[in-house]
């Protein structure tokens, strides 16, 4: 059996960041993936980062992530790659599978850092191949640099459907239309005008009707929708593709956090089932953190300040560091959690956030006791 | 609003923004555009400009505020801007042409001198370009800018080229 001070289970932006804060306090790190690199969606993500200079604004999530691995490195951080963790158990035990073998790892902390999955939409023809979902398009062009098609057809217009497309055309295919359910685009402007300057249509209040296709993806049916979601007759448009591409929202990845007894709270804006935790990223059982995906979809930048402040916990819990320093390092997080789920696109996220963190709060209709993370919609 | 329906800002809705410069500025030779219209906690362009021009300040979902005095058209800001929303004008170019500088992370670059089609925010043709520079230094992280001349009336319509053949 393995022991550790603090095992995190995920090696995206959020389980680094807890890493990195952890064990630069001084607590001994074991950090876990099933992949066999580190650093979760980061290195799919070539485009530069929104945000302020302090959370990487201006830098391409690739260089985050070499930046992230490089810190981890230094700190002496253990990672465990092509690991999966299957179980988690009493006393903070873990079940991984490793090298085709059970290993347990007894952790003092554990912080989930497991991510998300892809949302999939059913409709006729969605298992031809050639039906794909916009990580698996992502891995393809930007980290295995392999083109899995020449004409796609977007469903989905949030920040990953835009930015997916607008990677596809640089990867040398053509998108011929990004059609989007809702009555307007989900994603940022910005994202959506590159696309339109590049000759890509942006269809809103428009689906995906029908795939078709002998052996793969040959054609894709579009329908307009009216007000009430309704498929309007006669608006039907057919695209000769090869590949469509589903970029429809994520879910968290919540088993390990359920098994563990974690008690949860539904809520739409952050993507489902989310583990109540609060504002350490503690969840409801003690000495289990969580944050990224797994703790309300939001984006790779507050993925990493998340991923921070459960590190920052676990340090202070330990006693690595004194309140008074944990607190101060913690107020930093929070006003830059606060900056990044400002604004119309994040105050969704803000509030269902305050309410996370804050259920009986919430109930009582009373003010929040203090500044806490703010909270709204994905990916910059 | 057409951003929100199309995901292009109209002139409407350009000319509404902060930071659009006076025609009068214009009129004097290179200045910036930023066709940033959506409050979103972004402020790179801020540190990016040497001359103090830009400002978000706080909270940083403020949409940028041009002074556009301070502004000289250097295009420093355009490839720190993560949504490609800053472009540099030049109306005085020549009696007929005007530039306009644009981020472009499409390969393979065009040469300097080649002629290339202008395109529009929808990325319809709209002119004939030429291409006076291209600019792809390791500060700009990989967003090459390309200056390229186009008939003055299509100044604030080029947003965007497409190489030929």
């Amino acid at each position: 059996m393995q022991t550790t001070d603090l095992a995190v289970v995920g090696a995206g932006p959020a389980g680094l960041a807890a890493a990195i804060a952890a064990a630069s306090a001084g607590v001994r790190v074991l950090l876990i993936d099933e992949n066999a690199r580190p650093g979760g969606q980061l290195f799919k993500q070539i485009h530069k980062f929104f945000g302020s200079k302090d959370h990487y604004a201006g830098t391409r999530g690739i260089d985050i992530g070499t930046r992230l691995l490089s810190d981890v490195e230094a700190l002496g951080v253990e990672v465990m790659l092509d690991s999966v963790v299957w179980g988690i158990f009493a006393d903070h035990t873990l079940g991984v599978i490793r090298d085709r073998r059970n290993v347990r790892v007894q952790a003092g902390s554990i912080c989930l850092a497991t991510g998300a999955s892809e949302n999939a939409l059913a409709f006729p023809g969605w298992t031809l191949p050639g039906v794909m979902g916009a990580g698996a398009i992502q891995t393809l062009i930007n980290v295995e640099r392999v083109l899995p098609g020449k004409r796609v057809l977007m469903v989905g217009s949030g920040n990953v459907g835009l930015i997916v497309s607008y990677q596809l055309l640089q990867a040398g295919a053509q998108v011929v239309a990004v059609v989007e359910a809702l009555p307007r685009v989900g994603g940022y402007g910005v994202h959506a005008g590159k696309l339109r300057r590049n000759g890509v249509p942006i269809l809103t209040s428009t689906t995906i009707r029908e795939a078709r296709g002998k052996d793969r993806v040959e054609k894709a049916t579009t329908v307009v929708l009216d007000e009430r979601w309704r498929q309007v007759p006669g608006t039907e448009r057919e695209y000769d593709v090869d590949v469509i591409c589903l970029a429809l929202g994520l879910t968290p990845l919540s088993e390990l956090a359920w098994m563990a007894g974690c008690q949860f709270a539904y809520i739409p804006q952050l993507g489902g089932h989310v583990p109540i935790h609060d504002e350490d990223m503690q969840t409801t059982v003690p000495g289990i953190y969580v944050a990224g995906d797994l703790a309300g979809i939001e984006e790779a930048s507050t993925a990493m300040e998340e991923g921070k402040l459960a590190g920052i916990a676990v340090a202070q819990a330990l006693g690595h560091l004194s309140a008074a320093e944990a607190c101060r390092r913690k107020e930093a997080v929070f006003k830059r959690l606060d900056e990044l789920r400002s604004g119309p696109f994040g105050e969704a996220r803000q509030k269902a956030k305050t309410r996370l963190c804050h259920p009986a709060v919430e109930e009582q209709s009373a003010p929040r006791p203090r500044p806490g993370p703010k909270h709204s919609e994905r990916q910059g | 609003m057409p951003l929100e329906k199309e995901g292009i800002l109209s002139l409407e809705e350009l000319a509404r923004l902060p930071a659009w410069p006076s025609p009068e500025r214009l009129a004097q030779g290179p200045v910036v555009i930023i066709e940033c219209a959506q409050e979103i906690p972004c402020n790179p362009c801020e540190d990016a400009c040497r001359q103090g021009a830009i400002t978000v300040g706080e909270p940083i979902t403020n949409l940028p505020q041009l002074a556009e005095d301070k502004c000289t058209g250097c295009g420093l800001c355009i490839a720190e801007c993560p949504g490609q929303a800053i472009f540099v004008v030049d109306l005085t170019y020549s009696d007929t042409e005007a530039t306009v500088q644009l981020p472009r992370e499409f390969l393979p670059l065009p040469d300097k001198g080649e002629w290339v089609d202008g395109l529009d925010r929808a990325g319809e043709k709209v002119c004939a370009a030429r291409v006076l520079k291209v600019l792809n230094p390791a500060v700009f992280d990989r967003t090459p800018v390309i200056t390229v001349a186009v008939p003055k009336e299509f100044a604030m319509q080029v947003r965007n080229i497409a190489r030929r053949g």
